[in-house]
């Protein structure tokens, strides 16, 4: 098993003296490559704090967040850039695409901005669709696109160019429960195909396409679901 | 009472003989209610004697063709049209172990919640990886046996987001405040003595 994103002791305070509040305490978290791991709890309880802090958008008040190998705490603005750019890939909620460059200008933006030359970046990038069964949608805009194929146009521009670390925040929160579900087979492939995920849900049903499940309360993981084999409760039935 | 209905219901696409018409029950249910041959003739058995089949023609390897009588059409209609009653009160053991938990002073209702609710996800977690797992979605059968799947998946769902719901409802409340001690008052067996209002009542 390798580690790709590892948060050691990671503690995120505001405001300072009586007034501070934790919205993160000691939070100890690896993902390994192959692995999706969802984060569950109510409202509050530091979900999205702990995906802005692995994704590197926010800075922990304590503790270490480690990505492939790089520390974030010494990295230079410059190299923080460029990890996002090359390791990390981003899923919302609101798809967050341009709507002024078609699917796949989305796609190969990251690329493009890392300096990759036009032609390869295109070749990733039409890979990427590709592999979200979006090959019929290369110059469709998002405007022209269902719900469900712009949260796919998100997952190839977030898993482009061997992208290894998914950060996807609600991402089948604005989808009905079909098309959900479909997104969600398709993040579970990625993560199968050798990535590594995060997923931060408040739906159990979409929680559990995920290996292992941690729960958040007030900033703390209070609990977690063992990982285990891929036994299936009505596969013996069948 | 379904088994019944969704046998007749299959006899109204055309005559099959028993072992046939358990074959079509299994492939339309993703084999998850698993009949024996016995209940399949039991239940044409009870079908005949209600007049809602009758037996057709035998074909050379001696099997009886089961054919839906006009009756038998008319209740596949009625229970396709009706709903399914579910059953009434609260007799749900979760139910019951929760409300009870909530009341006993010393005992950490939240521990009790996340124990069900790690039990819960883990079967999502196994029903997801079973439908994850099936072959060619879009075939007929796979798509019946998946919407089996997809009701137990509801249903933990629910489970799920109703024991999240306790949780918020109980963290409102200060945990003593839900705590039910020992009544002083001790019931009497047998019926309450009437007061001298009811008796002159």
């Amino acid at each position: 098993m390798t580690a790709v994103l590892q948060l050691v002791g990671v503690t995120q305070q505001y405001g300072e003296g009586a007034t501070s509040v934790s919205a993160l305490s000691g939070v100890d978290l690896t993902v390994e490559k192959g692995e999706l791991v969802a984060i569950m709890g109510a409202s509050g309880s530091g979900k999205s704090t702990l995906l802005s802090i692995a994704g590197g958008l926010q800075k922990p008040t304590t503790g270490e967040v480690i990505v492939e190998g790089t520390y974030l705490s010494t990295a230079s603005a410059r190299d923080l850039a460029q990890l996002r750019r090359r390791s990390l890939g981003f899923v919302f909620q609101d798809f967050n695409l341009i709507p002024t460059l078609t699917a796949l200008e989305n796609v190969t933006l990251p690329l493009e901005l890392d300096g990759l030359a036009a032609r390869a970046s295109r070749r990733a990038g039409r890979d990427a669709l590709t592999s979200v069964g979006l090959d019929a949608k290369f110059g469709a805009y998002p405007d022209d696109l269902s719900g469900g194929q712009q949260q796919r146009v998100a997952i190839a521009r977030a898993v482009v160019g061997g992208r290894r670390l998914i950060l996807a925040d609600e991402p089948t929160g604005a989808l009905d429960s079909v098309t959900g579900e479909a997104v969600m087979k398709m993040l579970r492939s990625r993560i199968d195909q050798g990535a590594a995920g995060i997923l931060v849900t408040h739906e159990a049903r979409h929680a559990a396409w995920a290996d292992r499940i941690v729960f958040l309360r007030d900033g703390r993981i209070v609990d977690q679901s063992q990982r285990d084999g891929a036994e299936t409760l009505l596969a013996a039935s069948r | 009472m379904s088994v019944r209905q969704s046998l007749l219901a299959i006899l109204d696409q055309g005559p099959c003989y028993g072992y046939q018409l358990r074959a079509e029950f299994d492939r339309r249910t993703g084999s998850t209610w698993p009949l024996n041959v016995g209940q399949i003739y039991n239940t044409l058995d009870r079908l005949e004697r209600d007049g809602l089949v009758e037996k057709g023609e035998v074909d050379e390897q001696g099997h009886v063709y089961w054919e839906i009588t006009d009756s038998g059409r008319d209740e596949v209609r009625a229970w396709l049209s009706s709903p399914v009653a579910r059953s009434q009160g609260t007799r749900d053991e979760l139910a019951i172990k929760l409300a009870v938990a909530a009341t006993l002073p010393g005992v950490d209702v939240t521990q009790v919640i996340q124990t069900q609710r790690l039990a819960s996800l883990k079967q999502l977690q196994e029903l997801n990886r079973a439908k994850y797992a099936g072959a060619n979605p879009d075939g007929p059968e796979e798509l019946a046996w998946s919407l089996v799947v997809d009701s137990m998946i509801f249903t933990a769902e629910a489970e799920v987001r109703w024991l999240d719901h306790t949780e918020q409802r109980l963290a409102l409340h200060p945990r003593h405040a839900m705590a039910l001690e020992l009544s002083t008052e001790k019931p009497k067996r047998g019926r309450p003595v009437k007061t001298e209002q009811e008796v002159s009542a």
